[in-house]
């Protein structure tokens, strides 16, 4: 009894401002990101971010806090999308006075429904079970999608009109930069919400029951259920972004919905880290800049892509959120410096040795795929013949001379890391 | 009568085919408890193994060749990836193998192209080997169902009449007391990995003349073999066995007779709305029978999983 009163008597204020601060810090940040960039390509680019963001972070919600690896989490993001452009038209044809920054409550909703229903039945077990379920709802939901047409409109999708209604305050969505602003709005406010889920009971015991579930359940929490309040939460801002998306592309088709979208999710919060909060969002900024940038780089960017996402599942299972994390503890001893020296020696060579083996994928498809008679090749910025052997033995060789490198400079940094992890020499006692 | 014959065999060459994936499957997760993603994968490297062989030494070669490959690659993917992957638990393996997935059909891409590949039946194969009423059967569906159930008695044999059948056997329920005897677990566990893939490469050799061998052919069947080993019951072999016949037949059924939703449902008693355009329910009205077939086994395994959640076969805790 003494704990408690004590701590509630040293309680922080409610919202403390080293809370806060990051919040303050993204919303300004967002406010000003379309000062910057002013170009609808620009703005194009940021929203889909934003939305990719929201799902990413309705995903984790399951993958990281809840332990629950979903196949088919596309399903109740495409599905919040049909539903919002079916009620932009219907609002349309009735003309209802719902404006449009409300539009996404209604995704919401609707994906908190869908999940309301797969969830009664797969949440009963996590892991492969819960997996294997996921996957199966996704493809039939997938495959309903060219049946019914009544709802999902077959093969085209349905499409709608975001400026349909009254203008909100003067605002008539007709503009990129109009459509960003509600977009980040959304983003901000589920995000925050996402967070302050996380932080109640019910999102600490989802915690506890991705960890352990025997042991949550003998303190008398019925791990089905918490799972269940988790799936259906991660359904509702599933279903936001997919108002969003609504409201961006204003159609929605099969695509939305299918196995690939559930998947490239999962590889946007896993390559961003599932162990923290943050890790979906650094994900999903990453993953949208590589696919615009890279897709329009390369023909085989999936191909990086699928091998950067092997390479994290194996060396890197927090994801990038998990190797900055990493980092904490140096910085905080005060020894981050002693790996500056190191990382240079191993990474570069190993970067050295990236760009050898992309330069060396590269030549080869042009190699095999190019058209007959096409023989000359841009690569970074230098043009050759993609059939002459010197550009390819350049390219071997720096891969291999790279590699060779950077495995000669694994064990300093491997011992400087060491090194920095380990606190200064403490007064007296054993360490 | 003789229609259903037909449709019997049809759906028995579509059943032993996603059992030979399924049997991989469901011995892989038995014994390690991870459901390999990229199974299906195995199977499509299988079908590419096989063309890029019988180009040069024929289909029977690469019927013997290709899925030797498959499964050497199987087992470095499990030694040097899952093993690896492990510690970290269940989820991140699936995850691993999932990437997995996506990766292979990149690399085929990479070296193949997007293109369909020009793998056909091989001539000694090309003929029809009996007719019912007028429907032909080939002889290769009597081949495939004659190799599939050759290597499913095979099998069956290994795993329970030899030796190597009965370490494989206790390792699956006691690892760690088949460890202690003196038995090298983690080589079993490879062995197995490698034979499951095989046992996909086989099925992709096989399948791909009929089937079709293109970049997408792992999605296509990826998602059915994984309801399969969940309607069976995850670990069981006899209910991947029975599921896998059972979605045979019941895709095959429903793509050969146009039973109509519209007959169904004025059956039971309901009117037909006059005005269809308008209808909320105007799809369900117009649904026959060909046009779900390929989304029955989904629909089967939601049912069966709410009805039943640890499938016809499997142990309540699987």
């Amino acid at each position: 009894m003494t704990t408690q009163t004590v701590s509630r008597k040293t309680r922080a204020p409610l919202v403390s401002l080293s809370a806060a601060l990051p919040w303050l810090i993204a919303t300004l940040f967002l406010l000003v990101m379309p000062l910057v960039f002013t170009s609808n390509s620009a703005l194009t680019i940021m929203n889909q971010m934003a939305i990719t963001i929201v799902f990413a972070l309705a995903y984790n919600m399951l993958l990281g806090q809840g332990g629950m690896l979903s196949f088919g989490h596309a399903v109740y993001m495409g599905m919040g999308g049909f539903m919002c452009v079916h009620v932009m038209n219907y609002v349309e044809d009735f003309s209802l006075p719902l404006p449009l920054p409300l539009l996404p409550v209604f995704g919401g909703l609707f994906g908190m429904g869908m999940a309301l229903i797969v969830g009664s039945f797969s949440t009963r077990k996590a892991g492969t079970v819960f997996a294997m379920i996921s996957l199966g709802v996704g493809e039939l939901i997938a495959a309903c999608s060219v049946i019914i047409v009544a709802f999902f409109g077959g093969e085209e999708g349905v499409s709608g009109d975001r400026t349909y209604g009254l203008p909100v305050f003067g605002v008539e969505f007709l503009h990129q930069i109009e459509v960003y602003y509600l977009t980040a709005f959304w983003l901000v406010l589920s995000a925050l919400l996402m967070y302050l889920f996380s932080r109640t009971p019910i999102g600490r015991m989802a915690n506890a029951v991705r960890d352990n579930p025997e042991r949550a359940e003998f303190l008398g929490y019925s791990a089905r259920w918490v799972r269940f309040y988790s799936f259906v939460a991660s359904g509702f801002f599933a279903g936001i972004a997919g108002g969003l998306f609504a409201i961006n592309y204003e159609i929605l088709t099969e695509e939305n919905l299918n196995l690939a979208t559930s998947g490239s999710i999962l590889l946007v919060t896993f390559l961003g880290g599932v162990g923290f909060f943050f890790g979906p969002i650094i994900g999903a900024i990453v993953f949208t800049l590589l696919q615009t940038v890279l897709s329009l780089q390369t023909e085989i960017w999936q191909l990086y892509l699928g091998l950067l996402f092997v390479a994290t599942v194996m060396y890197f299972p927090g994801g990038l959120a998990g190797v900055l994390m990493m980092h904490t503890l140096p910085i905080r001893f005060g020894k981050a410096g002693l790996l500056v020296g190191p990382y240079f020696k191993t990474l570069l060579p190993a970067l050295a040795c990236i760009f050898g083996a992309v330069s060396l994928l590269e030549i080869l498809f042009h190699f095999r795929h190019a058209a007959l008679g096409d023989e000359e090749m841009t690569l970074f910025w230098v043009t050759f013949n993609s059939h002459s052997p010197l550009p390819m033995l350049i390219a071997a060789i720096a891969t291999v001379a790279g590699f060779w490198l950077a495995r000669r400079g694994a064990p300093e940094l491997a011992e400087a890391w060491h090194e920095a992890n380990t606190p200064n020499a403490p007064q007296g006692g054993a360490a | 009568m003789d229609l259903i014959l037909v449709n019997l065999i049809d759906g028995l060459v579509t059943g032993l085919l996603l059992f030979m994936l399924s049997a991989g499957l469901t011995l892989i997760f038995s014994m390690m408890g991870v459901l390999n993603f990229a199974h299906a994968s195995f199977y499509m490297l299988g079908a590419y193994f096989a063309y890029q062989i019988s180009m040069v030494l024929g289909f029977w070669m690469g019927l013997l060749i290709a899925p030797v490959i498959v499964g050497v690659l199987g087992a470095l993917v499990e030694r040097y990836g899952l093993r690896r992957v492990h510690q970290y638990g269940h989820v991140p393996e699936l995850i691993f193998t999932f990437g997995l997935a996506l990766l292979i059909e990149e690399v085929v891409q990479f070296i193949w192209g997007k293109d369909q590949m020009p793998y056909s039946i091989p001539e000694v194969l090309n003929f029809t080997a009996l007719s019912i009423a007028g429907n032909a059967i080939p002889a290769y569906k009597v081949f495939m169902i004659f190799t599939s159930v050759a290597i499913f008695i095979a099998l069956l044999y290994v795993l329970t009449r030899t030796r190597v059948g009965m370490i494989i056997q206790a390792a699956l329920s006691y690892p760690r007391t088949v460890e202690a005897l003196g038995h090298n677990v983690p080589l079993v566990f490879m062995g197995v990995f490698g034979v499951g893939t095989a046992l996909a490469g086989v099925a992709g050799v096989i399948a791909g003349p009929v089937l079709s061998t293109f970049p997408g052919m792992a999605v296509v069947l990826g998602s059915i073999v994984f309801v399969t080993i969940v309607i069976g019951g995850l670990g069981s072999l006899w209910g991947a066995l029975v599921a896998s016949l059972l979605i045979g037949w019941i895709t095959t059924f429903a793509k050969a007779y146009n039973i109509r939703m519209e007959d169904i449902l004025t059956g039971i008693g309901f009117e037909k709305p006059l005005e269809m355009s308008e209808n909320v329910f105007r799809d369900l009205w117009t649904i026959t029978s060909p046009q779900i077939a390929d989304i029955l086994p989904y629909l089967l395994m939601v049912l069966i999983l709410v009805v039943r959640p640890y499938g016809l076969f499997g142990k309540r805790d699987a």
